[in-house]
């Protein structure tokens, strides 16, 4: 289990002495609270386990303030892969993964996908407000097995199932996005700005969240107790040039 | 008419070649066939492309590709014809040998189909459809083969089972190919029986899912050609005849096919090659052929001969068509999952089967003993078929 089930959670005793003494930063804590965003209640994502076509059990589950390190490790040679938008998407979700590190974003979530512990996949994403959404990224490291898929579709399960959000804007930053989930989920419209970058956000609805979760949202709950303990004693990640070779390499689909 | 020979091939991985121009490819696979041939200078260069015009923006790929390896002054001739384009190459090389006119006949294929969006390479293709009837209605090659599957399904009993079956297959021994885009192991739970295969494989053009559809690939593959009788003098591997070839076309639109599920180019093509081989789809050991979607390796499976129409699909099932099977088809992994770039799978079609021929495949994908192989190269949606039949010679 986690050190830390929630990290907004924690009494402010609790923070400052991780603060000022586990993490070694020292800050002047009322300036520190007046820096960091307001947050709300987050109901915890429950895992749960999905079959690729490789046959693979792939663990979906929430990521940790703990685990941003690691993450951080998987992400940083993806701001170097100029294809298929990989660097801005890697640039992006690397600040942010720091930014909930850091306690810079509100209300932010990271889900990651794994198989036999090795990181596949990871996605995030933040509660704008109560009711609305803000999807923010999909990051697939193994790539043909639809891991990014099924991530985006277990990040919109969250907010729409377990935070009981009513709507979730969504931008692509590129092609193969926008046809993940633009058309495969029919999202709406809007002529909002996304916090990415500001392109008109696209919604989903609660409505069409289900009327498309038979035929994209899958998972099996409870999660068998050994891929779920194999899957949270550690997250590993392949190194810098075998991620480079999974995502850009001669057989990177 | 002079027999032709096959003296040397070449092919380079297929994949996504970022790094790589249409022409650097062609030149790769070039060289390798060049090394294996053991041949330095060639009489004429034949080069299968279907759309570096469209998709690089480069026309006269030979010209370029004869420069590129030195091989000027070469008589050179860039061959466009759809994904047949390979297949009709090598047909034309062929017959530049067997005339008399040239000796040595390089045949290279290539295409790089992933430096635009897959969507923008799917238009591609599309571009062999009718202009006035079909293409304007937004058809497209998996569009068609979902409406050929349906109509299969139907007629012939084909079913989802059989059509996971060549995708189960032809993955697999993708993942022995290294040559092969797709070399990864699906199963059968991944892809058909677990409630997660809704998302793992999708409908893409109704009743075919993902899994039932190539890949778009970028890739190369190259073969010598040169008369039967200069073998032991140009070089030292074991020859590979062409026995046979056929080609033939059906009409440009499906709606005016009185049975669109009988593909009378494959049949044609088929015979024409195996009467020109004196020989009959009994004796050929391993076959390739062009499942750009799984229903076209049962559909072309029955049109050659095979099997009776209606029982390729069954044969499947029964593991006819695998490794030490009645007939081994795709052993390469086929189009499904060694790849297609156009202009490049017919000559790779070729290039393998010489392999098998040679016997120098590894023994998890060589078909023991291999004494004939034969090819189906199918353009448009089967309106331009071309069919090889090979057979090993003589040291």
């Amino acid at each position: 289990m986690p050190i830390y089930p929630s990290r907004y959670s924690w009494p402010m005793a609790r923070i400052t002495n991780y603060i000022l003494k586990e993490s070694c930063m020292a800050v002047d804590m009322e300036l520190e609270l007046m820096l960091r965003p307001p947050s709300l209640p987050m109901a915890p994502y429950p895992p749960k386990v999905i079959t690729l076509a490789n046959g693979k059990k792939m663990v979906v589950r929430e990521a940790h303030r703990e685990d941003v390190p690691t993450l951080l490790k998987s992400v940083h040679p993806t701001l170097f892969i100029h294809k298929d938008f990989y660097d801005v998407v890697g640039a992006r979700l690397y600040s942010e993964l720091l930014g909930m590190y850091t306690y810079r974003t509100a209300n932010e979530f990271c889900l990651v996908g794994q198989i036999d512990g090795f990181l596949v996949g990871m996605v995030n994403s933040r509660m704008y407000s109560a009711k609305t959404g803000m999807s923010l990224h999909t990051l697939a490291i193994d790539r043909g097995l639809r891991v990014g898929a099924h991530l985006f579709a277990a990040k919109m399960e969250h907010h729409i199932e377990y935070l009981g959000q009513e709507e979730v804007l969504i931008v692509a930053e590129s092609p193969i996005g926008f046809r993940r989930w633009m058309l495969e989920y029919g999202l709406e419209p809007t002529d909002i700005p996304h916090e990415l970058g500001g392109a008109l956000s696209y919604r989903l609805t609660r409505e069409l969240y289900f009327e498309t979760k038979p035929r994209l949202v899958v998972g099996d709950r409870p999660v068998p107790p050994e891929l779920l303990e194999v899957a949270q004693r550690e997250i590993i990640i392949a190194s810098e040039a075998e991620t480079r070779e999974k995502i850009a390499g001669l057989k990177g689909r | 008419m002079r027999d032709v020979a096959i003296i040397g091939v070449g092919m380079i991985p297929f994949g996504r070649r970022d790094e790589d121009t249409l022409v650097d490819m062609l030149a790769y696979a070039s060289l390798k066939a060049l090394d294996d041939a053991g041949v330095e200078a060639v009489d004429a260069v034949y080069v299968a492309n279907m759309g570096g015009g469209i998709l690089q923006h480069q026309t006269a790929v030979a010209s370029a590709l004869v420069d590129r390896l030195s091989l000027l002054p070469a008589a050179a001739d860039l061959v466009e014809n759809g994904p047949a384009s390979g297949g009709s190459a090598i047909k034309n090389g062929v017959l530049a040998v067997a005339s008399g006119y040239y000796d040595v006949v390089l045949v290279a294929g290539g295409e790089k189909m992933r430096e635009v969006s897959g969507w923008r390479a799917t238009d591609f293709v599309a571009t062999l459809t009718h202009p006035e009837v079909e293409y304007p209605y937004g058809i497209t090659l998996p569009g068609m083969a979902g409406m050929f599957t349906q109509l299969y399904m139907e007629k012939y009993g084909v079913t989802r089972e059989m059509l996971v079956e060549i995708s189960l297959k032809n993955q697999h021994m993708g993942a022995l190919n290294p040559y092969a885009h797709v070399e990864m192991l699906i199963t059968r739970e991944g892809i058909l029986d677990s409630p997660h295969a809704v998302v793992n494989n999708p409908p893409a053009a109704t009743p075919l899912h993902l899994y039932d559809l190539c890949p778009v690939s970028d890739g190369a593959a190259a073969v010598i050609l040169c008369p039967l009788e200069r073998v032991k003098e140009l070089s030292k591997n074991v020859p590979v005849i062409v026995a046979g070839f056929g080609q033939a076309t059906d009409t440009h639109t499906l709606a005016e096919r009185d049975d669109p599920t009988d593909l009378k180019a494959v049949t044609l093509a088929a015979q024409q090659a195996f009467e020109r081989a004196k020989m009959k789809p009994e004796d050929i050991s391993v076959a390739e052929l062009h499942d750009a979607f799984t229903i076209l390796e049962i559909a072309e499976s029955e049109h050659v001969g095979f099997f009776k129409k209606g029982e390729g699909g069954k044969a499947v099932l029964e593991g006819k068509t695998r490794l030490g099977g009645q007939i081994p088809i795709n052993m390469s992994g086929g189009l499904k999952a060694r790849g297609h770039p156009v202009g490049a799978t017919g000559v790779a079609q070729v290039v393998e089967l010489t392999w098998q021929l040679r016997h120098e495949l590894p023994k998890e994908r060589q078909v023991k003993g291999a004494k004939a192989g034969f090819s189906i190269n199918f353009g448009g949606f089967g309106n331009n078929v071309v069919a090889f039949v090979l057979k090993r010679g003589e040291k």
